[in-house]
C-alpha cells in the first residue's frame, strides 16, 4: 500500500506554537479557548491510473490545550475528507408483471461523492449524537435531505439506510476509528483511506475538535484531487470536448475498417 | 492482464474483451451481420453499464460496417443512391432515439428498457432463424429445390407515391416506405447500439422486395453513417463513449470477421444459420432471466438529479 504523505510544516509550527505559549502562559489562562490547526505540503493530490487506494496522512495540531486534560485523553479530534457535492438520486425495484423494474426514487441533495473519515475513538464516545447530527460528522450522521416534495415520508428511512450501505459497499464510505493518533503532547496524525474509486476534483478535508465531549473547534482545508495518465485523460477529453471526443471515436473506427479491408484485400 | 476503462470505470481484462470481439467479428464475418446485437448483450454481461455498452457498441459497429462496405462497394453490389434515401430516415430516428434514450436515463429505466428490446429482439430474431433454417435442412434432406422467394407481383407499398428510380437495384419504389424503414432502424441503432443489419435486410427483402444482391451492402453503407452519427450524439450527449474498450472490440472483430468469412464460405449454411438462431436465442433468455429473478439489492444508487 502506497502512502500519501502530505507533509506540512507541522514540526516548525508545532515548535513555535509550544514557544509561543512559553512566552504568554497567560494568554491560555486569560481565553482558555483551544484551537486546531492542519496542514499539507500540497494542495494537490496526483492520482496515477494504476491507484488501488492509498491512506492520506494529515498531520495537526491542538493549540492552547490544556496539558493535563491532553495528558488524560479528554481532547478529541475528528478528521473527515469529503469529496465533491452532488444530487444523488437512490432508486428501488419492484416486481411489476414479474420484471424487476425501478419504481420509486429519491434524490438527496448536494451529498458528498466521497467520505473518508478518521477519529480518535469510535464517535458515540468523542461526542453525543445530536453534536454529530448538528455539524453532520460520519455517515451515520451526515444530512441526508430528499429534494423536491416527498410523496411517502415512511419510504425515508430505507432510502437514507440504502445510501449509506450502497456508499459503504462501494467503497466510496469509509470511517477508521482509531485513525487519529496523538504522536506528541499536542501534534497529532490522522490516516484517512482514500477509495480506489475515488473522485476527480476538489476535496475538503476536515478537522473538529472535541474536549470532553464538547465541540470546541473546527478547520477546513480544500484538497485537489486530480487523476493523471492516460485513461484518465481520455476521460477529460470525453466530458470537456465531447463533440471532437465522439468525432475521434468515429475516426478511429473508420481508420480500422478502412485499414482491415486494406491489408485483408484478397478478392 | 487488465485495462482500465475510463469510460465505464472499471477495470477488466483485455483478452476476455478481444475474444469477445473477435468470437462476434468471426461470426459477424462468417453471417454476414454487423454483431452489434450481439456485442451489446455481451458487454452487459460483463457487467459494463448498459449506457456505455450501447453507445460504445454503436462505435464498434461503425468499423466493422465500413470493412464490410468496402467489399460490397468493390464488388458492386452496394446501391448508394438507396442507401442514401434510408439515411435520410435513420438520422431522423437515430436523433430521436438518443433523446429517447436520455430521457430513459433520467427516468432511472434505460436498462430495462434496454434488456426488454434485446429480449424481445433476440428472441423474435432467434427463433425466425431457427425455423427457417430447420426448413432448409428438412428440405434439403427431401432433395427438394429451396423455394425462391422473391416473386415479381407487388404488394401494398408499391402503391404508395413519391416513386423514384433505383437503377443499381433496378426498382422502381417510393420513397416513404424506405425512409420509414431507415428511420425505425435509426432509433434502434440509438437505443440499443445496433446497426439493425438484422432487421433492415429482411425488411428490404420481404417488404420492400429489393433484390438480394444490393441489400446487405446497401444497408452495410447506410449503417456506417448512422452508427457514426449516434456515437457522435452520445458522446456529445450522454459522454457514453469508451474509446479504449471501442477500440480493443474494433481490432478483435476486423481481425475475427476475415476468418468468420473464410470459414463460412466452407461450411453447409443451414446447421450455420441454426447455430447462430441458437446462440441468439441463449443470448436474449440470459437477459430475460436476469429480469425476473430477484436481484441481490432492490436498491441502486446514480449521481444527478
Amino acid at each position: 500500500m502506497r502512502r500519501l504523505l502530505l507533509t506540512s510544516a507541522t514540526l516548525a509550527a508545532l515548535l513555535a506554537g509550544g514557544e509561543s505559549r512559553a512566552q504568554v502562559p497567560l494568554a491560555t489562562d486569560m481565553t482558555g479557548k483551544e484551537g486546531l490547526d492542519i496542514g499539507t505540503s500540497t494542495s494537490e493530490i496526483a492520482i496515477t491510473s494504476d491507484f488501488r487506494g492509498a491512506d492520506l496522512t494529515i498531520f495537526g495540531a491542538v493549540t492552547n490545550s490544556d496539558t493535563l486534560l491532553l495528558a488524560i485523553g479528554q481532547y478529541d479530534v475528528v478528521v473527515t475528507l469529503e469529496g465533491p457535492r452532488d444530487d444523488t438520486t437512490v432508486r428501488r425495484k419492484d416486481r411489476l408483471f414479474g420484471i424487476w423494474v425501478n419504481r420509486t426514487a429519491m434524490t438527496f441533495e448536494r451529498m458528498p461523492t466521497s467520505y473518508s473519515l478518521a477519529s480518535t475513538r469510535a464517535l458515540s464516545e468523542v461526542t453525543k449524537p445530536q453534536t454529530l447530527t448538528q455539524l453532520g460528522i460520519g455517515t451515520d450522521h451526515m444530512a441526508l435531505t430528499p429534494t423536491g416534495y416527498l410523496s411517502n415520508a415512511a419510504n425515508l428511512k430505507d432510502f437514507r439506510e440504502a445510501f449509506r450501505r450502497l456508499k459503504q459497499t462501494g467503497g466510496l464510505y469509509q470511517g477508521q476509528e482509531a485513525g487519529v493518533r496523538f504522536v506528541s503532547s499536542s501534534l497529532f496524525k490522522a490516516t484517512l483511506r482514500l477509495p480506489a474509486n475515488i473522485p476527480d476534483g476538489v476535496h475538503i478535508a476536515h478537522a473538529y475538535l472535541f474536549k470532553t465531549g464538547e465541540f470546541i473547534a473546527e478547520r477546513e482545508l480544500p484538497l485537489r484531487v486530480i487523476k493523471t495518465g492516460l485513461e484518465d485523460s481520455i476521460s477529460r477529453a470525453a466530458h470537456e470536448s465531447p463533440l471532437t471526443y465522439g468525432m475521434f471515436s468515429v475516426l478511429l473506427a473508420l481508420i480500422t475498417g478502412w485499414g482491415a479491408s486494406l491489408i485483408f484485400r484478397r478478392d | 492482464m487488465t485495462i482500465y476503462l475510463p469510460i465505464a470505470e472499471l477495470s477488466v481484462n483485455i483478452f476476455i474483451i478481444l475474444g469477445m470481439g473477435a468470437a462476434v467479428g468471426f461470426l459477424s464475418g462468417m453471417f454476414g451481420v454487423g454483431g452489434g446485437f450481439l456485442i451489446t448483450p455481451l458487454l452487459i454481461f460483463y457487467n459494463i453499464p448498459p449506457v456505455v455498452a450501447v453507445a460504445t457498441g454503436a462505435n464498434q459497429v461503425v468499423a466493422s460496417s465500413v470493412s464490410g462496405a468496402i467489399t460490397h462497394f468493390r464488388r458492386g453490389t452496394l446501391d448508394v443512391k438507396l442507401g442514401l434515401v434510408l439515411l435520410v430516415g435513420g438520422l431522423a430516428g437515430a436523433s430521436i432515439g438518443v433523446f429517447i434514450f436520455s430521457w430513459l436515463r433520467r427516468q432511472g429505466q434505460l436498462d430495462l428498457v434496454i434488456s426488454l428490446l434485446y429480449v424481445v429482439f433476440l428472441g423474435t430474431v432467434g427463433i425466425l432463424m431457427l425455423m427457417e433454417s430447420l426448413n432448409a435442412m428438412r428440405r434439403a434432406a427431401r432433395n427438394q429445390p429451396a423455394s425462391l422467394k422473391r416473386p415479381g407481383q407487388h404488394n401494398w407499398v408499391h402503391r404508395l407515391p413519391f416513386k423514384m428510380r433505383f437503377k443499381k437495384s433496378k426498382i422502381y419504389l417510393s420513397v416513404l416506405p424506405i425512409i420509414a424503414l431507415g428511420f425505425a432502424i435509426g432509433i434502434l441503432t440509438s437505443v440499443m447500439g445496433v446497426g439493425g443489419g438484422f432487421i433492415m435486410v429482411p425488411a428490404m427483402i420481404y417488404l420492400l422486395r429489393i433484390p438480394t444482391n444490393v441489400v446487405v451492402g446497401t444497408s452495410l453503407f447506410q449503417i456506417i453513417f448512422t452508427t457514426a452519427y449516434t456515437t457522435i450524439v452520445q458522446a456529445a450527449t450522454n459522454y457514453s463513449v469508451d474509446i479504449v474498450l471501442a477500440f480493443i472490440l474494433m481490432i478483435a472483430g476486423v481481425i475475427g470477421a476475415q476468418y468468420g468469412v473464410r470459414v463460412g464460405q466452407k461450411l453447409r449454411g443451414e446447421q450455420l444459420r441454426a447455430l447462430l438462431g441458437l446462440l441468439v436465442l441463449a443470448v436474449g433468455l440470459r437477459l430475460a432471466v436476469e429480469l425476473v429473478v430477484t436481484p441481490d439489492d432492490l436498491y441502486s444508487i446514480a449521481i444527478g438529479g
